[in-house]
């Protein structure tokens, strides 16, 4: 697998971390309650197929991503800097 | 038909004619007393302790491809009780004493060898924590022997006890940890249910769940609806789709595990040896391969397959430890989907939904949980009680925080565990 | 026999190898199978199960019986293929799985107790006594398991690994493959062109068949040397593409020295990760054998390997050859045979209506071969024809059930091949690797000129992709018949009728699976062992698909089909794990005092990555809790040095660091004062303590934060995260500088006096109190000083730039010494930790809380903080959890082990009983006796409680005494001194 970070260009995946879905980028505010906090932390729509999540380019450039991917095909469709999709509002 | 040395010589004699089939291929009926989603390790295992400890017979196993076509044959077949914290000590503990006598009980030989296993440990910190998973499996009443660097060498020689990375220390070894053969445990269950009365429908994949009022009704698969008022969810990778059936989101994330077999040699490795510092364990099967594996491929994943990176960090891993088997070649390799929770601990229990039980979670770790998850999952599906090992298996305790079950300590990211 | 005049072999270079011991006489270019065929020695190897006699059955790396050991010693590398190893002077070759000769193996008894001995009999039996599984049968099992052996010795052997990147991969160098990478070279495409074997040309070796003008292998060699004079192209032979992963990934073995004896620099082989951003499948097909009785004879093989050992090896493998086929293409053995004067004893069709024309041997049509006759050698053929059955005297029987397109690479991403009818063989379907056209044979297409044609235009669909376009290259003419047969998997009839040769699975056994109701074809395949020896089935699989569709009533693309899994061929363990044994594994990463604690004797031991000092042992002392007690004594005492530089640091500027700080920390930094250093406690999100550490203020916005030396990756990840993830708002930017700075501990009473004399300016407690940080001069160089204790005494931290830290830790050991200290390692420094009750990752394990570890009230109220509000679930502030203690000895036993579990007194030792363990543990020379940290239930109520501490591992069972778990100078006055 290959992950084509908008910084450094097509690298192997092996220079990148993964965390798990994207839906950490939408934290909860502390008083949100306990189930958007359960489901933020533990529950996982877990798809077969599309899902966002993120990467972090720990051996390269040092930046988080939002990795389009595949789970079946593991075909990666779109790459963008969390920060830019955070700032984005997504 | 009742298996024995007996019965292979009378058919080798008589040109083995007489052999029947392990198990029915019925067609559904309309309506069961309990269906089974998942005809892996534990769906066959749940069947067969429905049936035989619940005298509940009129029950189904619906399985969208073949039996045991899952995790229960794509593993690297290790049996072990081994944990330390509450709730999981407990379980694995029961789990293991039921393979003891499941191969009496089956009458079905898979083969379980109690061959030792060996967890290495690189430094006094990892002694001591290995130590107090000892001291824990002691306390459960299991059995576990704290071996210095030359008591592992009496076992393991073949070690680079030298010039490896990271220096041997020592070892836990668990005497009674082992190896199985793994598909024979599936078609053991699955015979065994299947002479209790249990039906095995394979080519069955369910499509919907269907609920009225709170209450689980059946379900509808391909080859139409089936009526039960008891579902159990046993479908490991699979159990967020068929859990959104039922309109649950799970504490789960699928993810891939690649395992390796080699071509046969000799035999060279006697026990099972995991050296976590390498993320590798490895045993030698009884055929002569190689069997070994290492750690998650880390991505979320339904291909059952892997790639390279974590492939050649596990061939490293063997390559510093042990590396009298650079020559052995790697002759297969194969992933599994393996359902990660959050503290790397399975889930048994009810849902909110009436009926509707689930049994997920297992994480790389289910094959030697197969007799004892279908013991307790069968206990809880029949009563509606918690059996006592597997009480703490509880799906709320990440909401609550009560009971985590975080024996890596690596907290709530699931492939961390 | 040789046969004079054919074959490429050089003739001009004798070779000269030993098989068994003994000597045998072959050429360059001769594979061990070839030369011993030559050589009339056609007995090979031995099954595993049967352990049954057996010869070479195809002429590639897909063989299954004839399987050898190479070298010997440490260097034996069991279980090659005598097919694809190439001889060479001195090439030493053993058989296997034979004892005591592979003449006469008493193992082959085995064969004679077959009726009781098949298909998954071994799950029927051996299940009474329970006990007698591990103690009788499974030893007995196990010594005969296997088929070569390993040395049992650390690998000799030098393998390495490397990258490879191109625009286009062609996998084979067969006619479709030349054809596609001159194509894509042409239009200037980066070409990579892969191929398994020495020479390139694939098929073309093999056959007579002319292409253009030229003999097929002549105009291969054209095309080769065309592309090896081409700066865009990479020929790699000898290299066999073993799997294709996401992305463009694709692993290929390369055998670069199994061909020639040991050199010294040269590695025995290289394993590849090649990215490809497309790749050309041209992997062609493999022939299939036909199932029938004692079809294993050593002498019976495929029509096209009996092909390829005469065109190219020049070698005959009998000398009264029969052919036996169901399509045309096995016409070609017969005709290849007869030309170079080989006597063809029969030509055997299955098909009732084909012709032969002009043939000069017997031919029989509508007929099959039912049995072989002749152990260890064929001697003779039954054949079956409408008037009756017949024997026909031969030594080697080339048979042919068709063939089958080398669609393995195809399924390894999850791609299931189609069935095409007409040929009676599964072919790929389309993108079943993304990237990846499969051309020519392995596409199904099997004619010479069709696959020259399919080459041209898999590469001009591969150069579009790439934006390149296809100059005009012209298809040469070559031989373009059609591939004419009928499927023929079994020949019928009693007796024994093999299809996986290696794991002797017969066609009984797979007619047995399916009365047994293994019908799906993965079961049958698992409970047969059909297809899992070392060929993965490449030779048998469709056939006992076949025979399973058969059987069921079904068809064979209902039945199911046949997948594969990389890697294509085996991939020794040593070259995918090349550059990992020994210390290869993972980086090593060193302080800059190593050198000088090496020198003082100081065993180094394993911290993460780094390594750090044991302790430094002086003359006189015996072991080394004398070196540690005097080493805390130095710190309690005098003063200690110790090299602290492997605790993470990274820099934190900008005008938000303080909210980023104040965000991951438990407690307030934006209220810390320049000049001034706080320990900061950090949790994970889930509400467990992840980290701890200090944070220095140098100025308004520049902090710079230590972590644990095992943690520092983790933390480092976790800013980037919260600080892209969560608030990219944040103005603030960091970096580690772990390995910019080398940072000594300086602990001790007289730690201040031992400073005095580096530094540029004095320093003293009113301008340098406890807690206080900023840059110093030290002997000259800019550096910066915390005083900060990880000891409870008074102490310091100074760090410098690295390159200058080897000399400042002479200076100051030194200077210790002076004064009556000196250099301190980790078993003191670890003593000295729990004599002050301070945490490491043992405490915080991933399973505690700050509440657990009494840190409860340093989660600040006044602000969120990650991990806080999960850190609030009822179950992470329940008053029965273990929480942190001290521990120490009161009975007769004064030992205290971590690891250990805590019961209450009197209490048995079970789990259901159990209070908590133990985690840290030494010896305190102040103190006189063990101390201890450990969780216990409750614990922090339960101060001076004895409780029973019990280690069943080390056999040690003893009373303690819950306590509070700081031991030392509670008020904290040393540190402040």
């Amino acid at each position: 697998m290959r992950i084509d970070c908008p910084l450094c260009g097509s690298r192997d995946m092996r220079e990148f971390y993964y965390q798990g879905a994207a839906v950490a980028l939408a934290r909860p505010a502390p008083d949100a309650g306990e189930a958007a906090w359960d489901d933020y932390v533990h529950l996982r729509d877990n798809p077969a197929g599309q899902t966002r999540e993120l990467w972090h380019h720990e051996a390269g450039c040092s930046a988080w991503l939002v990795v389009t991917r595949d789970t079946v095909s593991h075909e990666i469709s779109k790459v963008a800097l969390a920060a830019d999709v955070k700032e984005a509002g997504a | 038909m009742r298996f024995s040395g007996w019965r292979v010589l009378r058919e080798g004699l008589t040109g083995n004619k007489g052999w029947t089939p392990h198990w029915r291929d019925p067609e559904p009926k309309p309506e069961y007393d309990a269906v089974i989603i998942g005809g892996g390790g534990h769906g066959l295992s749940t069947a067969y302790y429905l049936a035989k400890n619940h005298g509940m017979t009129n029950i189904a196993v619906l399985e969208k491809g073949y039996l045991g076509g899952g995790n229960v044959g794509r593993n690297t077949t290790i049996v072990r009780a081994n944990y330390f914290l509450q709730g999981n000590s407990e379980f694995y503990s029961h789990s293991l004493k039921l393979w003891e006598g499941m191969e009496k009980d089956l009458n079905y030989n898979a083969m379980h060898s109690q061959r030792g296993l060996i967890n290495l440990f690189h430094s006094d910190g990892q002694r001591d924590a290995f130590a107090r998973r000892g001291n824990a499996m002691i306390n459960q009443g299991d059995d576990a022997v704290l071996l210095d660097r030359e008591g592992v060498r009496r076992y393991l020689p073949y070690l680079d006890f030298d010039n490896g990375r990271f220096p041997i220390y020592g070892g836990l070894l668990h005497p009674r940890g082992g190896t199985a053969r793994h598909d024979a445990v599936a078609w053991g269950f699955a015979r065994g249910a299947d002479q209790r009365g249990v039906d095995l429908i394979q080519q069955c994949e369910v499509t919907g769940i269907d609920i009225e009022n709170g209450k689980v009704r059946g379900v509808q698969t391909t080859r139409g609806p089936i009526r039960a008022r008891k579902v159990g969810i046993v479908v490991a990778g699979r159990s967020g789709q068929v859990a959104a059936m039922a309109g649950m989101r799970l504490p789960i994330e699928s993810h891939v595990l690649q395992a390796f077999v080699s071509e046969g040699v000799k035999p060279v490795i006697d026990h099972v040896v995991s050296f976590g510092m390498g993320h590798f364990y490895i045993s030698q099967s009884d055929k002569g391969g190689l069997v070994f594996g290492g750690d998650l491929d880390f991505y979320a994943s339904y291909a059952q397959r892997g790639n390279m990176p974590m492939m050649e960090h596990v061939m490293e891993a063997g390559m510093t430890l042990m590396p009298m088997i650079g020559k052995a070649r790697v002759l297969r390799s194969w992933g599994g989907i393996m359902d990660m929770t959050p503290d790397g601990s399975p889930i048994i229990d009810k849902t909110d939904t009436e009926g509707l039980f689930i049994d997920c979670g297992w994480c790389y770790g289910g094959f030697k949980a197969v007799p004892g998850s279908g013991f307790s999952f069968a206990h809880l599906m029949a009563t509606g009680e918690h059996h006592a090992p597997a009480a703490k298996f509880r799906l709320d305790r990440f909401r609550t925080g009560a009971g985590l079950m975080d024996e890596e300590g690596t907290g709530a990211q699931h492939n961390l565990h | 026999m040789r046969i004079a005049g054919k074959g490429l072999i050089d003739r001009a270079r004798p070779v000269t190898f030993r098989f068994d011991g003994r000597s045998y006489d072959g050429f360059e270019g001769d594979t061990v199978a070839s030369a011993l065929l030559a050589n009339d020695q056609k007995l090979m190897g031995r099954s595993f199960k049967y352990h049954r006699p057996r010869g070479v059955l195809t002429a590639g790396s897909e063989e299954p019986n004839a399987l050898i050991t190479v070298g010997r010693g440490a260097q034996a590398d069991p279980n090659l293929r005598a097919t694809v190893q190439e001889i060479y002077d001195g090439l030493e070759v053993r058989s296997q799985n034979a004892w005591p000769s592979l003449d006469f193996d008493v193992m082959a008894v085995n064969d004679l107790a077959a009726p009781f001995l098949g298909a998954g009999f071994y799950y029927k039996t051996f299940m009474w006594p329970a006990k007698f599984w591990e103690a009788v049968y499974e030893p007995i099992i196990r010594r005969a398991a296997g088929l070569g052996a390993l040395s049992g010795k650390h690998d000799p052997d030098r393998y390495e690994r490397a990258y490879a990147f191109c625009d286009l991969l062609v996998i084979g160098a067969g006619p479709t493959g030349l054809m596609a990478a001159l194509t894509a070279a042409r239009a200037g495409a980066d070409v990579i062109l892969a191929d398994e074997d020495a020479r390139m040309g694939g098929r073309l070796n093999a056959e007579t068949g002319v292409i253009g003008d030229q003999p097929g292998h002549a105009w291969a060699m054209g095309i080769v040397a065309e592309l090896s004079a081409m700066p865009n192209v990479r020929l790699m032979t000898r290299t066999t593409v073993t799997g294709a992963y996401d992305g463009g990934m694709y692993g290929a073995l390369e055998r670069v020295n199994h061909h020639a004896a040991r050199r010294e620099g040269v590695p025995l082989e290289t394993f590849w990760r090649i990215h490809a951003r497309r790749s050309i499948l041209a992997a062609g097909a493999l022939e299939r054998p036909v199932a029938f009785q004692n079809n294993d004879r050593p002498g019976v093989m495929t029509a096209g390997a009996v092909r390829a050992y005469l065109n190219r090896w020049g070698v005959s493998p009998g000398k009264h050859v029969t052919v036996f086929g169901n399509n045309d293409d096995a016409h070609r053995t017969a005709r290849d045979l007869a030309a170079a004067g080989v006597h063809v004893a029969a030509l055997i069709d299955s098909r009732a209506d084909v012709l032969v024309e002009g043939a000069e041997f017997p031919f029989y049509t509508g007929a099959q071969v039912c049995n072989a006759a002749g152990r260890k050698e064929l001697e003779a053929i039954t054949i079956r024809t409408a008037s009756g059955e017949q024997a026909i005297q031969t030594d080697c029987l080339a048979m042919s059930g068709g063939w089958n397109p080398t669609v393995h690479l195809t399924c390894h991403m999850n791609g299931r091949p189609r069935w095409d009818a007409a040929i009676q063989a599964f072919v790929p379907v389309p993108d079943a690797v993304p990237g990846m056209i499969a051309a020519g044979a392995c596409n199904g297409v099997f004619s010479t000129h069709a696959c020259l044609k399919a080459g041209v235009d898999a590469a001009g669909e591969a150069l579009s992709a790439l934006g390149k376009k296809a100059g005009s290259v012209d298809v040469p003419r070559a031989e373009d018949g059609a591939y004419a047969m009928e499927p023929l998997w079994a020949v019928a009839g009693k007796g024994r009728a093999w299809l996986d040769f290696q794991n002797d699975v017969s066609v009984k056994d797979v007619k047995q699976a399916a009365v047994e109701n293994f019908r799906s074809v993965e079961h049958m395949k698992r409970y047969t062992t059909q297809g899992m020896a070392t060929d993965q089935g490449k030779n048998s699989n469709v056939a006992a698909l076949a025979v399973l569709a058969d059987a069921t009533g079904r068809g064979i693309p209902e039945t199911g089909t046949t997948t594969f899994r990389p890697p294509y061929v085996p991939v020794a363990i040593a070259a995918m794990g090349a550059g990992a044994q020994g210390k290869g594994f993972a980086p090593q990463r060193f302080t800059t005092s190593h050198r000088a604690s090496v020198a003082m004797g100081a065993p180094m031991i394993e911290a993460g990555l780094w390594y750090r000092p044991s302790y430094f042992p002086k003359a006189g002392e015996t072991n080394w809790r004398q070196s540690c007690d005097r080493e805390v004594g130095y710190v309690r005492k005098a003063v200690g040095v110790c090299d602290v530089s492997t605790l993470g640091k990274i820099d934190i500027q900008g005008p938000d660091a303080a909210k980023l700080l104040d965000f991951v920390y438990t407690n307030m930094f934006s209220t810390l004062p320049v000049g001034r250093v706080r320990y900061g406690l950090m949790l994970r999100e889930d509400g467990h303590v992840m980290d701890d550490g200090t944070t220095a203020r140098l100025g308004e916005t520049h902090y710079v934060m230590t972590t644990t030396t095992a943690a520092a990756g983790q933390v480092m990840r976790h800013l980037d995260f919260v600080s892209q993830c969560l608030h990219p708002e944040w103005q603030v930017a960091f970096t580690s500088v772990t390995e910019q700075w080398a940072q000594f501990a300086v602990a001790g009473p007289k730690s201040r006096e031992l400073l005095n004399g580096l530094l540029g300016a004095e320093i003293d407690g009113e301008s340098w109190p406890f807690m206080a940080c900023g840059p110093v001069e030290v002997s000259g160089v800019q550096g910066r000083l915390f005083r900060i204790s990880f000891s409870g005494e008074h102490a310091y931290e100074v760090a410098v730039p690295a390159r200058f830290g080897a000399s400042l830790f002479d200076l100051l050991v030194k200077r210790a010494e002076a004064l009556g200290g000196g250099a301190y390692g980790m078993e003191a420094l670890n003593v000295l930790r729990i004599e002050k009750g301070f945490i490491t990752h043992s405490e915080i394990h991933g399973r505690t809380t700050a509440f657990d570890i009494g840190m409860g009230r340093m989660v600040s109220a006044k602000k969120d903080c990650i991990g806080k509000t999960m850190a609030a679930r009822p179950g992470l502030v329940e008053e029965a959890r273990e929480q942190l203690v001290g521990l120490k000895p009161v009975g007769a036993v004064r030992q205290i082990s971590a690891g250990a579990h805590l019961f209450d007194a009197g209490a048995e030792a079970v789990r259901e009983n159990d209070q908590g363990y133990v985690t840290s543990v030494g010896f305190s020379p102040d103190l006189g006796h063990m101390v201890g940290l450990g969780f216990v239930r409750r614990g922090m109520a339960r101060e001076g409680e004895v409780i029973r501490m019990v280690d069943h591992l080390r056999g040690l069972e003893a009373d303690v005494e819950i306590c509070h778990p700081v031991f030392l100078d509670r008020e904290g006055e040393r540190v402040r001194g």
